[in-house]
Parts: C-alpha cells; sequence; structure tokens
C-alpha cells in the first residue's frame, strides 16, 4: 500500500515532466526515419523498418530510464523532499521500492505508446502485424527493467550527471559483455582466463534480451533462451535493487 | 508525566568540503520533552537545532546516543506513524494540488479513503486553504505553503509534533494563526516540539525550553524558572517636562513627537520621576517596568560577555 502509494506518486511526477515528452517526440522522429530509412534502400524493407525500429525502442527506452532513473532518488534529496517523506512510518526500503515501480509503471506506458506507434508504421507498410513482435517489446521491457534499477543505484550516492554517464556505460558495456565470452573460449587456460571470466560473470550481458535478428529474419527461438534471458533479467535486477537498498539504508540525509 | 521524546548523550559529526575531516556537529545532547508540552529549541544558527532535528526523525544517523519518541526507538514504525513533521522550510512536491499532497500522505498514514474523505477537507478549513485545494502547490506563497505542510503534519492526528522553524517567514498575521494552531495542539494534550528564531513568539507560547550553541545544551527548563521575575527597569514616557530636569534620575532621551522617554533603574527614581511630573504639570502617558526576556537570556547565554 506504501510502495503503490508512492509509486503512483512518481508516477504523477514522470508524466508530468516534459523530458519525458522531448524523449518520446524523439523516439517518434527515429521511427518515422526508419520508414524513410527503408524506402531508399534496396531489399526487404520491411527488414529495414523492424530492424531499425526495435533498435530505437530499445535506445530511447535505455535512455528514459537513464535520464529518469538517475534523477529519482536525487531530485528528491536535492530538492529535500525526502525529508518530509522519510518522517512518515515508512521504511526506506519501500521508499526505493516505490520509486522503483512508479518509473516502471511510466516506462511500460512510454513502451507501449512508442511500440504502438512502430506497429502502426509496420501496419502501413506492410498490411500485417508479427505477433512474435510482443515478445522483442517485453525483453526491452526487461532491460529497462534492468537499466533503472542501475541508474536508481547510482543516483542513491551520486549526482544524476555522474549517474548518467556511469548508467550509459553500463549500458553500452552490456552490450558489448558477449565479446568476452569469444575471447574466454579463444584463450589458453590460466590466470587470464579466470580473470576474464569472473569480469564476464559480473559485467551485465544485455544482449540476453536483444531477439532482434531472430524476429527480423523470422528465425525460430528455443523456449530455454527465453526462460534464461528472464530469469537472468529478473536476478540481475533483483540483486541491483538489494544493492542500491543497502546502500541507501545507511544514507545520512544532511 | 510521562516523556515524548528522550535524548541521551547524542554524538554527530559531519565530514568537511576540503579536509574530510570530521566537524563535531552535536557534542553530547541530552535532553527530555514531557508529554502535553511545548518545548522550545533555541539556539543560533549552525548550533545544530536541525541536526538534533533530523536525528529525532531518522534522516541522519547520530555516531552515538540514544532517542526514544513516545518510549519507543525513535526509527520504529509505530513511533514514526505517532509523529507530525513540518520541515524548515516547505520542500514539497510542487507538480501536486493541496488535494493530491494530503491524499498522498494519507495513504503513507494508510488512512482508508473515508477518513481521507473526513480529515482532508477538515485540515483545508483548518489551515484556511479550502479555496486553493485544486492548486498546485508551485502556486502557493510562502505562508500557504507552510500552512500545507502544517495540515500534512497533523493528518494522523500525531501525539508529538515536531516543528522546524515554524514561524519563519511568515507576516504577523500568519504567525498568530501557526502561533494559535501550536496552542489548540497543546489544548488537545499534543506534545510541540519546536525549534525557532524568533523568541518572542516561542515566549509566548512554550512552556519549556532548551538552549543549543555550539553543539551543547548550555540553559535548560521552565520558562518562568529561566527568565528572573525581576524588574530591570522601568520605562516612563512623559510630555510636558524638559530632559535635563529628569537627567540624574536614569537614561533619558527624545522621542519623536517631542515627548521624553526615561529608563529608569532603581525603584526609588520611579517614585522621583513621578513627582517631579506632578509638580511641572506634565502628562505621563505610560510607565512600564521592565522583566527579563527571553530575548535577554538568550543574548546572554550565547553571548555570555
Amino acid at each position: 500500500m506504501k510502495i503503490k502509494a508512492i509509486a503512483l506518486n512518481t508516477f504523477k511526477e514522470a508524466i508530468r515532466d516534459r523530458i519525458l515528452y522531448l524523449l518520446l517526440f524523439i523516439a517518434f522522429i527515429s521511427l518515422i526515419f526508419s520508414r524513410l530509412l527503408a524506402l531508399i534502400t534496396v531489399g526487404d524493407r520491411i527488414k529495414i523498418i523492424t530492424d531499425v525500429g526495435l533498435a530505437s525502442l530499445s535506445f530511447f527506452g535505455a535512455l528514459m530510464a537513464i535520464l529518469m532513473g538517475t534523477g529519482l532518488v536525487y531530485k528528491e534529496i536535492d530538492k529535500k523532499t525526502i525529508y518530509t517523506l522519510l518522517s512518515k512510518p515508512i521504511h526506506r526500503y519501500q521508499f526505493l521500492l516505490g520509486k522503483f515501480f512508479g518509473l516502471i509503471l511510466t516506462l511500460f506506458v512510454m513502451l507501449f505508446l512508442m511500440s504502438a506507434i512502430f506497429i502502426f508504421i509496420l501496419l502501413l507498410h506492410s498490411g500485417q502485424i508479427k505477433w512474435g513482435m510482443l515478445l522483442a517489446f517485453a525483453f526491452i521491457f526487461l532491460e529497462m527493467c534492468l537499466v533503472t534499477s542501475v541508474a536508481m543505484l547510482f543516483s542513491c550516492f551520486s549526482t544524476p550527471i555522474l549517474s548518467s554517464i556511469f548508467s550509459l556505460s553500463f549500458y553500452l558495456i552490456g552490450h558489448v559483455s558477449w565479446g568476452l565470452e569469444t575471447l574466454i573460449n579463444k584463450m589458453p587456460s590460466g590466470i587470464g582466463k579466470v580473470l576474464i571470466k569472473g569480469i564476464y560473470l559480473f559485467i551485465p550481458d544485455l544482449e540476453n534480451f536483444n531477439f532482434k535478428t531472430e524476429i527480423v529474419h523470422g528465425l525460430p527461438i528455443p523456449p530455454q533462451v527465453f526462460l534464461y534471458a528472464t530469469v537472468y533479467g529478473i536476478m540481475y535486477t533483483l540483486f541491483v535493487l538489494t544493492v542500491a537498498t543497502l546502500v541507501f539504508r545507511h544514507r545520512d540525509f544532511i | 508525566m510521562a516523556t515524548a521524546i528522550r535524548i541521551n548523550d547524542l554524538h554527530k559529526s559531519f565530514k568537511s568540503e576540503f579536509l574530510r575531516k570530521q566537524k563535531p556537529i552535536l557534542k553530547g545532547i541530552s535532553f527530555e520533552v514531557e508529554q502535553g508540552e511545548i518545548f522550545g529549541y533555541l539556539g543560533p544558527n549552525g548550533a545544530g537545532k536541525t541536526t538534533t532535528m533530523k536525528c529525532l526523525l531518522g534522516l541522519i544517523f547520530p555516531e552515538k546516543g540514544d532517542i526514544e519518541i513516545l518510549g519507543q526507538p525513535h526509527l520504529a514504525i509505530p513511533a514514526k506513524a505517532r509523529l507530525g513533521y513540518l520541515p524548515e522550510n516547505p520542500y514539497f512536491y510542487d507538480y501536486l494540488t493541496a488535494r493530491e499532497f494530503l491524499q498522498f500522505y494519507s495513504q503513507l498514514h494508510l488512512l482508508k479513503k473515508s477518513e481521507q474523505d473526513v480529515k482532508i477537507p477538515d485540515l483545508l478549513k483548518k489551515a484556511g486553504l479550502q479555496e486553493a485545494a485544486g492548486l498546485q502547490l508551485r502556486k502557493f506563497s510562502k505562508g500557504m505553503l507552510q500552512r500545507i505542510g502544517l495540515a500534512q503534519a497533523l493528518l494522523n492526528d500525531p501525539d508529538l509534533v515536531l516543528l522546524d522553524e515554524p514561524l519563519g517567514g511568515l507576516d504577523p498575521l500568519g504567525r498568530k494563526e501557526i502561533r494559535d494552531i501550536i496552542v489548540e495542539l497543546r489544548d488537545a494534550g499534543k506534545t510541540v516540539f519546536l525549534s525557532s528564531h524568533i523568541l518572542q513568539d516561542i515566549e509566548m507560547i512554550c512552556d519549556r525550553v532548551a538552549i543549543i550553541v555550539e553543539g551543547r545544551i548550555v540553559n535548560s527548563g521552565r520558562l518562568h524558572d529561566l527568565i528572573s521575575q525581576k524588574i530591570l527597569f522601568t520605562e516612563v514616557t512623559l510630555s510636558g517636562i524638559t530632559e535635563s530636569e529628569l537627567h540624574d534620575l536614569g537614561e533619558s532621551l527624545v522621542i519623536p513627537g517631542g515627548d521624553i522617554l526615561i529608563k529608569v533603574y532603581q525603584e526609588q527614581n520611579v517614585d522621583k520621576v513621578l513627582g517631579l511630573a506632578h509638580e511641572r504639570k506634565a502628562r505621563i502617558l505610560s510607565l512600564v517596568p521592565r522583566t527579563q526576556s527571553l530575548e535577554d537570556l538568550f543574548v546572554g547565554t550565547v553571548r555570555p560577555e
């Protein structure tokens, strides 16, 4: 109940924030751009629209999660609204979870809007809807949840600018970390390999949530891959939220 | 009488910006606030008033010391449920309307919808904000923010109300309204713990005070016991007499309008002034004996020289 109240208040705050609409507008422009790109491309235009469109959704979704997630806790501290809030009979973890779910709700609505525009553009071009696309949206959403938790963790102890840089780095590293897997396979056994393996275990692999290629080309995806990606996303998010709660628990609000 | 707040040997220091050295802010604060009283917490800027308040609320963690609120550890949720707090400068969600704002905090107190429907209009009325119920807080004046802040502090019908500078930045009328609400709270059996710079107001409403200077409590007790009831001097305002005639009887000066104001320090000289006035057929406009004020006590405590 208390978490729900904080979440709904966060949602109210977010949808009254102009930056959200700016990002939504840019995302819309980029979806239109995918249509234009398709017009000047030789080959399967639908594939181009799908590929660029899904990439736009993923990128702008993460950008929204980062820009809003990093300001989430910081703004409360900076504007000192946290003083009154934490004087109420709530635990600090309830505050943090309320903020998290409020932003998740906002991102869900935004992703829903962007996806609707995307499907509409696809429908205009091809006259049909690929229902497999919904799965791609679901995993983009899971990735957004993970990125939000990371942005929130950073915002518990850092300024929005630094938190944004850290979170963006997390996002970018997360999308290239699969290269380490290749490296591990090619490395001879030894300390180096153990070290790289350790790093690979610790840093995120956000490519787990990327099903663009399979969907664009209509390739089959084994259920265990979905299952793995879902469990990975949920566990990683829970882990980051737990760390954020521990950091936040002992913080002084000067 | 039961204790509303018990603070024992509270220590808190912060790291300074540059050298990262620990700077002590609270150096062993101890005091008790009894239930049903208005307790004033006084001190110059930077003395540690807000830090104490933040420790009480669990916004910062002391290095040493114990805090009890209404007989429970201060971080316990049941203790917080019986507490109301108004921060120094009311920082609230400015995108919410006054009604939404109170609804939000009611939910954190787990008030039912039916309770909210009674409580919120009632508090808006008490705060004189019925007309502004649908207005976003960003359009509120400082006084209105202070009043809506007080309303949110009273949502849960608290047994203990903590007010950090509740009278700051208000006009005389606004100050009187808040003062009246504070006294009403005490009359309803609530405990009020307030910090303020406005000593006149504290003197008017507080039962007991504590004075904090540089992180230490230097004076505390019943106002009546702390402030001497002895007459310090008598101020007499007269017309129809010259300043030179009163010269030996006290400190005199000519005030705008040509009247004479004289501060008489010795009691027997008051009779002499009155006798002289009678003799010269002068008019006595006022005669006010002055006792020690809280301000005198405060200034004397903060600057003992």
